[in-house]
């Protein structure tokens, strides 16, 4: 194999992986201050993604700078899913936290569904696949062999920036703490004076509007969105989360990286029909559940009776 | 012990299961969608208005008392409900398709509502079962009733493929790797090209013995669609599972689920082995949805990639919560409704997966315990 061909899958891995752990962020802030998994997180990307877009089409005719075009379609994304987080952490997470898990569970897979035909029935031409403007532009760095798409750098760098801005965030401002508290021992945060309602949501804000990036992300990378690509990236990124070990902000990243580079592997490096990638994926998900249930990290759980 | 009571029991439970048969058989009937509009509305405003009366929660007790009596005047329904529709290709199709995803829900109730075991996979399952019967029928001369069993057997076997991280994991973990297993197996039916690839599989009639099934039944002068052999076979199957089901639950066998499902850790400290019992109840239950998935391959006659998504999974489990986990007799109406509604109001195919999920949603937020509740446990003919 080339240095080109290698450096493209390379690349794609990188990309892929940048995705990956934005989503399984989420995840893992989702549980790690409510201890819930949020099933519809795969859909509020999808959201993030169409929201976008439709921003894009409601200004492309009256905004002339592309780069004001482009800060208008992430932030409006992700201030909308940010609020469709909150809208789904007080209407279905919240009260039901003293309902089995089980109950919860269900729920959030039913909003997924929910949100999932809503784009599908109701954005416009919504059951077909509808084409992501690039709006980056198309220019490329030619390397010998492999050309460097700028516009992927540009996410790349404004990805990597996120994350650093959530670890700072998370690390260093007073509401970063109040969500490190609120994870670690619920109680004691509330005695301490935490507003522990307004914490979770603002938890679920944030992790939803990191997955409305990825949404966007996602969008500009493959030109090309549809209404069910949540399902799978909720999926991978959730395993990307569990692979890292669940509440572990720093190992959902690992994770996401780590799962790319496996399905970068399984397209490259095994004899089988490229087609069957997914299929691989999937497998390796479920046999590292089964070597590892809490993830590679791992959370340290005993059960309390 | 029999006295008043209980004869005002079958009573309730034979009337209760004849007015759900004449409903059923109006809205067959029915073609219009304001026909069927108009229907729904007077079912509920009776029910509504029975339920304000008082009367309705008393007579649902005391007809789930006698199960025997539900059992055979339901399976004595059907068979008139074919017989009314017995040249009716498309309604006696429905009927059909009503019964083989009640057997199919009766196995996921057995993981989710029996055991607490998360199933979210039951589609690609049902798949299995489908996909099996195409492969043998098609390359094989086995007889096709034991097709049929391998039909659920495979489904087992490959439901015990997952049954080491499943035992491993519980909650959110579980459910994750049911879902990506039922990804992957539509995934792996869509590109593996000699199972048909996108296109999907046909298949050819059931035969069992020397009788055809997709011959027109004919006895005299009364000529039946061929369908008509397809739901006697299955509905034959579901009482036999629904007996199954409903005595396995009533033994001690059921108890230790019960006991699991409500708290592993306080059943393990009792000594319960919760592997085993979890182990039984996922094999178990996807034996029934294998079988019933294979029947069903046989009875459409074609096969899809489409027809095993996620959505579809999510329907299976909306039909089981809908019942009122733990119900057998609550799915099967619960499994009326959310097949029959889309097919007869064709406003709503369109629109199924969304009125499904939000109505799931209102069920878990306002109404957990779903629509037929589970009746308590009673020992020796104590009274409700």
């Amino acid at each position: 194999m080339n240095i080109g061909l290698l450096g493209q899958y390379v690349m794609n891995g990188v990309m892929l992986g940048m995705m990956y752990a934005l989503v399984a962020v989420g995840f893992s802030l989702f549980f790690g201050v409510l201890d819930v998994i949020q099933f519809s997180h795969g859909d509020v990307v999808t959201g993030g993604a169409f929201a976008g877009l439709a921003v894009y089409l409601a200004f492309s005719r009256a905004v002339e700078s592309p780069i004001l075009l482009v800060m208008l379609t992430l932030v409006g994304a992700a201030a909308s899913m940010a609020l469709l987080g909150v809208a789904i952490a007080r209407g279905l997470v919240l009260p039901l936290r003293s309902a089995p898990a089980l109950n919860t569970l269900l729920l959030t897979l039913m909003a997924g569904t929910v949100l999932r035909e809503s784009i599908r029935l109701f954005f416009p031409n919504g059951s077909q696949p509808q084409r992501f403007p690039p709006l980056l532009g198309a220019g490329a760095i030619g390397l010998g062999s492999f050309t460097l798409r700028v516009d992927n750098l540009l996410l790349l760098a404004s990805g990597g920036l996120l994350i650093g801005g959530l670890h700072l965030f998370i690390t260093r401002s007073r509401l970063g703490l109040a969500i490190r508290a609120v994870a670690q021992d619920e109680e004691t945060a509330r005695t301490s004076g935490i507003p522990f309602r307004s914490v979770v949501l603002l938890t679920f804000a944030i992790g939803s509007a990191l997955a409305a990036f990825a949404g966007v992300m996602h969008g500009l990378y493959y030109n090309e969105i549809n209404f069910a690509m949540g399902l799978l990236l909720g999926v991978i990124g959730f395993s990307a989360a569990v692979l890292g070990g669940l509440g572990n902000v720093y190992g959902a990243i690992l994770g996401g990286f780590l799962f790319a580079g496996l399905q970068t592997i399984g397209a490259v490096a095994l004899p089988l029909a490229s087609a069957y990638k997914d299929v691989f994926a999937f497998a390796v998900v479920i046999l590292l559940m089964a070597w590892r249930p809490t993830g590679l990290i791992g959370e340290r759980a005993s059960e309390r009776v | 012990m029999e006295g008043r009571s209980g004869l005002v029991g079958r009573l309730a439970a034979i009337g209760l299961v004849a007015a759900t048969m004449i409903g059923a058989i109006a809205f067959l009937s029915i073609e219009s969608d304001r026909g069927i509009l108009l229907l729904l509305l007077a079912i509920s405003i009776g029910a509504f208005a029975a339920g304000r009366v008082g009367i309705l929660r008393p007579l649902l007790q005391r007809a789930l008392g006698h199960r025997a009596t539900i059992g055979v005047s339901a399976w004595i329904s059907t068979l008139v409900l074919c017989g009314v529709f017995r040249e009716d290709h498309f309604s006696l199709f429905l009927i059909g398709r009503v019964i083989l995803i009640t057997l199919a829900c009766l196995g996921l109730h057995l993981e989710f509502g029996a055991a607490g075991v998360v199933n979210f996979a039951s589609a690609a399952f049902f798949g299995v079962g489908g996909y099996t019967a195409a492969v043998l029928s098609a390359h094989t001369r086995i007889p096709h009733l034991l097709v049929l069993v391998a039909g659920g057997v495979a489904s087992a076997l490959i439901g015990s493929l997952l049954l080491l991280p499943l035992l491993r994991t519980r909650g959110h973990y579980a459910a994750l790797i049911t879902i990506a297993f039922g990804l992957l197996f539509r995934t792996f039916v869509e590109v593996n090209d000699s199972l048909g690839g996108p296109q999907g599989l046909k298949l050819g009639g059931l035969q069992i013995l020397r009788f055809q099934f997709n011959d027109e039944l004919a006895v005299g002068p009364l000529h039946a669609s061929f369908y008509f052999n397809y739901v006697l076979l299955a509905s034959a199957l579901l009482a036999l599972a629904f007996v199954l089901v409903q005595r396995l639950e009533a033994s001690w066998l059921g108890l230790a689920l019960d006991a699991i499902r409500l708290d592993e850790i306080g059943a393990a400290t009792f000594g319960f082995e919760i592997a085993r019992w979890k182990i039984l109840a996922f094999t178990l239950g996807n034996f029934l949805i294998g079988v019933a998935g294979a029947l069903s391959a046989f009875m459409v006659g074609f096969l899809a990639p489409n027809n095993f998504t996620f959505p579809e999974s999510l329907t299976l489990v909306s039909i089981v919560l809908l019942g009122g986990i733990g119900n057998p007799w609550g799915l099967a109406l619960a499994a009326f409704l959310v097949v029959l509604l889309p097919e007869k109001l064709q406003i709503l195919q369109e629109y199924r997966y969304l009125l499904y999920a939000t109505l799931v949603i209102l069920i878990l937020r306002f109404r957990p315990s779903g629509l037929i509740p589970r009746p308590m446990r009673r020992y020796f003919g104590q009274p409700a």
